[in-house]
């Protein structure tokens, strides 16, 4: 067994569970967790394709996570701006109706 | 060598302020004695871990770069747990008031 | 037969929690637990990756994935207060159906990870063989402002662009009837609380143009570090009650932090095709000095565009500041 099996595993663990999630949580916000928690997976398959048993990893791979990184949590800010609107949008509707 | 068994004395005292400060973060009965538990055994831990690994390291920048995390962990540590604790009162006496 | 080593137990265990709380996070009843329980997870993946020499990837991930996307979660709970289910859940044989696909489409992919060749020489060589000409020292640095600077161009607009989407939504409230976006009851108020955002929020500015700088020649960068001026900008909001700064001088600036990491390195890229060697193509004699001054740029940058993610709401224009003053409340 080598780090590699170890987290190559929890990867696709990872990637199957969040996937998984995201399709039957009854919950958006829970959702929306769920494809960060996918995309971490999908991370360690791409860091685990980097790494060498020796060191010195393959950097283009490393530098694809990193904007993969910040492009998700740019798009879980805006599905979060969602979550809020919808709710306020709820909370509106109530109000008006006695 | 002998000082290398000296550091990592050092680590594993550090790792056993962390394990008493989590046991009391769960086994103790409110949340101040939590935090009390908390704050306090988890800066002596890190500050054990810290010294130890800068003795691993061995270069004065290392040793200062762990200093300064040190430093800003157990700052943030303090004042979070008085945040807490000020939150937490706040809500009791509001309870209180009702 | 060799002993076991050691590191390999330290594996097993990490790979175990993380999985562990990547559940426990999902299934989770509590929404609040749910969010410190995702940002735990975030931090042990920053550990994992650690292990697997992707210090760079680790960074990132506890800066940002972590932290900043805890952040957002925990906002956000705090304005809805608490999840709302969906009216009809997915039905149980639909998501028996829904789970065995995905774990055969699971399977698949752990066999084609193993079918992979694996440990060729990758872009191993390739990027090793330009480091000279990249201007930096660091090759996760090389290729993602060098090597594959389009992406990270695209990267930023991507960003900017979802400032713009969550203020657009946030527009759509009527502010009139819905609660307000910001964060009252968690500000960060007193004596304490003021002594120690002095002490932390120059230290952060150091750390994140620290990381700025040092990414040329070991891990760190524009990211890492605009992610640690981010927590300085969100703990400052935090201390006015998650408002913007009311001053009529707000949202020029606010506007101009926003667009300088595009306007940046949009117009360096133009600048090496004018000088002749193509678009972003920088000459290797000024790499240096251009990807150091596209870092700072865009540091500022995503710093003040994670600020507003956080905030997600616009701060008000001057003029009208000027109108309501002394008419709105705090509430």
């Amino acid at each position: 067994m080598t780090p590699e099996t170890i987290y190559g595993a929890t990867g696709i663990a990872l990637f199957a569970i969040g996937l998984y999630h995201a399709l039957v949580l009854p919950s958006a916000l829970r959702r929306i967790v769920a494809l960060n928690v996918a995309s971490v997976g999908a991370g360690f398959v791409m860091v685990i394709a980097a790494w060498r048993p020796g060191g010195g990893a393959d950097p283009v791979p490393h530098a694809l996570v990193i904007t993969g990184i910040v492009v998700l949590v740019a798009a879980t800010a805006v599905a979060l701006a969602l979550v809020r609107a919808l709710h306020d949008a709820d909370t509106t509707e109530t109000d008006d109706t006695p | 060598m002998i000082a290398d068994f000296l550091w990592l004395g050092l680590i594993a005292a550090g790792l056993i302020f962390f394990a008493a400060g989590t046991l009391g973060l769960l086994r103790f009965p409110d949340l101040f004695c939590r935090l009390h538990a908390l704050t306090k055994a988890d800066n002596l831990g890190l500050a054990l871990v810290a010294l130890g690994t800068a003795g691993l390291w061995a270069t004065p920048a290392a040793a200062m770069k762990l200093a300064v995390i040190w430093a800003l962990v157990a700052v943030s540590a303090a004042t979070s747990g008085h945040m807490i604790a000020r939150h937490a009162r706040r809500a009791w006496r509001q309870e209180d008031a009702l | 037969m060799s002993p076991p080593d050691p590191y390999l137990l330290l594996d097993l265990g990490l790979a175990a929690t993380i999985l562990v709380l990547a559940l426990a996070a999902l299934r989770q009843r509590d929404s609040f637990t749910m969010a410190v329980v995702f940002i735990l997870f975030g931090l042990l993946v920053a550990l994992a990756w650690v292990r697997l020499d992707a210090p760079d990837v680790a960074l990132a991930e506890a800066a940002i994935g972590a932290g900043v996307t805890g952040a957002l979660l925990l906002r956000t709970l705090r304005h809805v207060g608490g999840e709302r289910r969906d009216p009809a859940p997915v039905p149980r044989v639909v998501a028996g159906m829904l789970g065995l696909s995905v774990a055969g489409f699971a399977t698949l992919g752990g066999l084609a990870l193993m079918a992979t060749p694996r440990h060729g020489t990758g872009l191993i060589p390739a990027v090793a063989a330009r480091m000279d000409q990249s201007g930096v020292e660091h090759p996760v640095t090389a290729v993602l402002l060098n090597f594959r600077a389009y992406d990270t161009l695209l990267e930023v607009v991507v960003v900017l662009a979802a400032v713009m989407a969550v203020w657009a939504i946030d527009r759509t409230i009527d502010r009139a009837a819905a609660p307000l976006p910001y964060l009252p009851g968690v500000a960060l108020r007193g004596p304490i609380a003021g002594a120690y955002l002095r002490l932390v929020l120059p230290a952060l500015a150091l750390i994140g143009a620290y990381l700025v700088w040092i990414g040329a020649y070991s891990p760190g960068g524009a990211f890492q570090g605009g992610a640690v001026l981010a927590a300085a900008g969100v703990l400052s909001a935090l201390a006015r009650g998650g408002r913007w700064p009311r001053t009529a001088a707000t949202m020029p600036l606010l506007r101009g932090s926003l667009v300088l990491g595009v306007v940046v390195f949009t117009g360096v890229g133009i600048w090496a095709a004018v000088a002749g060697g193509g678009v972003l193509h920088y000459p290797p004699a000024q790499a240096k000095p251009l990807i150091l001054l596209i870092e700072a740029s865009v540091a500022l940058s995503i710093a003040a565009t994670l600020t507003a993610l956080f905030l997600g709401h616009m701060p008000q224009p001057a003029a009208r500041i000027a109108l309501r003053k002394g008419t709105t409340n705090d509430t």
